[in-house]
């Protein structure tokens, strides 16, 4: 009982912070309604017993991704009033596309449901004495350990990227030249004078 | 009792949110972005929905893989738009055909 009102309660949230992530004026507000959208899908994936996968989405989605969204949309100077013109005339046919997406998919949830589609061979089955994490453990560091490294190079090729990408020497600073100062010697620098009294010190 | 077919519907919902997002945000790229997170999360949820349902942990390591993807999506789009910014003043989809030759 409980858990079908949490369920709905999910749901509901998930999908109207969704529609409000594409409506929204304001793209600072979508970023937030991202964020919630993506709070309650954690709480979905909870549900079912993937705390893993829901503890990840917070980690990454909220304090990774939807950070990094905020800080582009706060950091660039953008009149958005202006990119929001066209919304009525891309909306129809948006609307139409989508209505026509939600109709197959429905119908697609229909052909799953009539079970044509043999499940009966498990690749990894869930074992009941393991908990989720140990389980997801003891599967990507054994039987997927290739693929999960490659998840990892991903990631370093996406990092290195997009330091390549916004990275730019600017012309207008005067940045720390480390090897001048390394090759800088006491004696090029400073030198000892025996100074007269009441004569000006020459520089 | 929560079915599988419950989650199908709310990925489903969510997909095609996602869809409609790309569509009538047509020059906001920031925008469209967040449209595509919208769809790689309602696969997520549909990958352990499956997963959670048929017993088969397969589906959330494939979800993560998933989540992988997605972060270094944002990451390089983000990174593009802001050179392309820089260097343009402004971040109108439509204008991108400038740039080719």
């Amino acid at each position: 009982m409980i858990q079908a009102f949490a369920f709905y309660l999910f749901a509901a949230i998930v999908i109207l912070s969704g529609a409000l992530t594409v409506l929204s004026r304001n793209p600072v507000h979508s970023v937030l309604w991202l964020i919630l959208a993506f709070f309650n899908a954690a709480g979905l994936m909870v549900l079912v017993g993937a705390e893993f996968i829901a503890m990840l989405l917070v980690i990454v989605y909220v304090g990774a991704v939807a950070v990094l969204f905020l800080f582009v949309v706060m950091m660039l100077d953008i009149d958005f009033a202006e990119l929001r013109s066209g919304f009525v005339r891309y909306g129809f046919f948006g609307l139409l596309i989508a209505l026509v997406l939600a109709g197959e998919l429905i119908i697609a949830g229909g052909a799953w449901s009539a079970g044509a589609i043999d499940i009966a061979n498990r690749t990894a089955p869930v074992s009941t004495d393991l908990s989720n994490i140990e389980a997801m453990g003891a599967l990507i560091y054994s039987k997927y350990l290739y693929v999960f490294e490659a998840a990892g190079l991903v990631l370093l090729v996406a990092m290195i990227g997009a330091i390549v990408l916004t990275h730019r020497e600017r012309k207008d600073v005067r940045p720390q030249n480390i090897s001048d100062q390394v090759k800088r010697r006491p004696q090029d620098a400073v030198r000892n004078i025996d100074q007269p009294v009441g004569q000006g010190v020459e520089l | 009792m929560i079915g599988l077919q419950h989650y199908l519907v709310v990925s489903a919902i969510l997909f095609v949110m996602g869809v409609l997002g790309i569509f009538i945000n047509r020059k906001n790229i920031i925008i469209i972005l967040m449209a595509i997170e919208l769809i790689l999360l309602s696969v997520n949820i549909n990958l352990v929905a499956f997963s959670a349902y048929l017993g088969d942990l397969v589906g959330q390591v494939f979800a993560m893989f998933v989540l992988t993807v997605a972060a270094g999506e944002a990451a390089i789009g983000l990174a593009i738009l802001v050179i392309y910014f820089r260097g343009r003043g402004s971040i109108a989809v439509d204008d991108v055909n400038r740039m080719k030759g």
